[in-house]
């Protein structure tokens, strides 16, 4: 069983169908014995970091992820899950989850470009990973965002995208993955990309 | 690399697209769900719903629209039309869109957009804003409302800022002057706005072409081009004015949604 976590954080519905038209079996919950239990756990999630960090540790939530990693469950992060996975944010200078080293910065608005970064880009493998199998180099992804996740050891950042800077658009480590583009929301490469996680033994 | 984005607009009353409606080499259909599933696979980069149901009784329907078009295609898609509180906006939220639009709503009432913007972040909160010109106002256009039938004391430059400063994540330009023409879009008034505020720009009314997508995403600035009649009477597909624009250097996401 899959736990997609419910914390009030916008993308639920869009994480649901998604998974359904997959064929899923998962489990929206807002209960961390549930994310504790569950074979591997979901972080959808839009809007701003500090508050659903709030949100998060007051329903016992973040533990709860914590400990999933920690078990070598698969972690999936979207969106602004893919920035709460860091060790902060630098929105309303949230402390965050803390599984991958760094922290979410925000895109320089002085350099001319649009912010928020929305809309459809292409992003680049850094380094392969079972979650990008079957997707073609330059494959676009819908983004919605004005925060990027900044991991510390290049390591752990598995694709790359380019808006004004090159940023980290898919970052990973052990048994967790966490993508700053909607999957669910980016047509077949990201079922696909979503497929992957479902299917991915790490 | 950033791709400029093919927005088809379905207008939508009592949960039905109002026109007859030919896609090209295909039958007359008005059911919004299965438009929309073609249109995802025809590689549709974004849908917006605006819904002209015109009794407050009826506007039910609408979200189970949005649901059932939910549960169908994987890429973005926002509703306008009616919107006229934060509960309608959250309605249509939870019901799976991703972006909610005002237009004449927010002129009478600009709180709605902060409210909107701060309940569910700015990203899911779209000014529409239909312009007319105007040598009268500084920025030579003047913001009207009810459909164009109304004009307001607003300068369009100024609300656009304005909506940006209250929380707007995004902007659709509709020209009443040339909507429904045809005859290409108002790409002045889409690079005065485009190119002043920091959110994305949507242009809208009077596509006929694809040349006019081209000139609108380039001349005129825009970050996106709505469609309508233009694809709905089966003049064009979404691929042949993408691979138009992609022959003209115009990046695009020439995926489809079906494979």
């Amino acid at each position: 069983m899959i736990a997609v976590i419910d914390y009030e954080a916008g993308n639920l519905r869009s994480v649901e169908t998604a998974l359904r038209h997959l064929g899923a079996t998962f489990r929206i919950t807002s209960v961390p014995e549930d994310v504790v239990a569950a074979d591997r756990v979901i972080v959808p999630g839009v809007g701003d970091a500090h508050a659903a960090m709030g949100r998060l540790d007051s329903a016992g939530l973040s533990d709860a992820i914590r400990e999933s990693a920690a078990r070598s469950r698969p972690v999936l992060g979207i969106c602004l899950g893919s920035q709460i996975v860091l060790d902060r944010s630098e929105e309303n200078d949230a402390r965050c989850l803390g599984l991958i080293a760094g922290a979410a910065v925000a895109f320089d608005g002085r350099r001319g470009r649009k912010i928020p970064h929305m809309g459809w880009n292409t992003i680049r493998t850094a380094r392969p990973h079972p979650i990008l199998h079957g997707v073609s180099e330059d494959t676009s992804f819908y983004f919605v965002h004005s925060y990027y996740p900044a991991p510390t050891d290049p390591a752990t950042c598995l694709a790359t995208c380019e808006y004004g800077e090159e940023f980290c658009a898919v970052v990973g480590r052990d048994t967790i993955v966490a993508t700053q583009f909607h999957p669910e929301k980016s047509g077949e490469p990201g079922l696909r990309m979503l497929s992957n996680f479902l299917e991915w033994t790490p | 690399m950033y791709q400029k984005r093919i927005i088809v607009c379905l207008d939508v009353r009592d949960g039905l697209v109002t026109k007859g409606v030919r896609f090209k080499g295909n039958v007359d259909i008005g059911d919004p769900v299965v438009m929309a599933r073609q249109y995802y696979e025809a590689g549709v980069d974004e849908l917006v719903f605006y819904d002209i149901t015109a009794s407050a009784e009826k506007r039910g329907i609408m979200v189970d629209v949005v649901e059932r078009v939910a549960e169908q295609i994987f890429v973005p898609f926002s509703v306008g039309g009616g919107i006229g509180s934060v509960e309608d906006m959250r309605r249509v939220l939870l019901a799976g869109a991703e972006k909610v639009s005002v237009n004449s709503q927010a002129v009478r009432n600009p709180d709605i957009i902060a409210e909107g913007a701060a309940r569910f972040g700015r990203q899911c909160v779209v000014l529409g804003m239909d312009a007319a010109a105007d040598d009268g106002m500084p920025s030579g256009y003047r913001v009207v409302i009810n459909g164009g039938r109304t004009p307001t004391e607003l300068d369009a430059l100024e609300w656009a800022t304005r909506a940006v400063e209250l929380g707007a994540g995004e902007i659709v330009v509709n020209s009443i002057d040339v909507d429904g023409t045809r005859d290409g879009y108002e790409c002045t008034l889409t690079r005065l706005i485009s190119t002043s505020v920091q959110v994305p720009v949507v242009a809208s009314g009077g596509a006929g072409t694809p040349a006019h997508l081209h000139e609108v995403l380039d001349v005129g600035a825009a970050d996106a081009a709505l469609v309508a009649s233009m694809v709905h009477y089966g003049d064009y597909t979404i691929g042949e004015i993408k691979h138009y624009l992609a022959e003209r250097g115009v990046p695009v996401r020439l995926q489809t949604g079906g494979v």
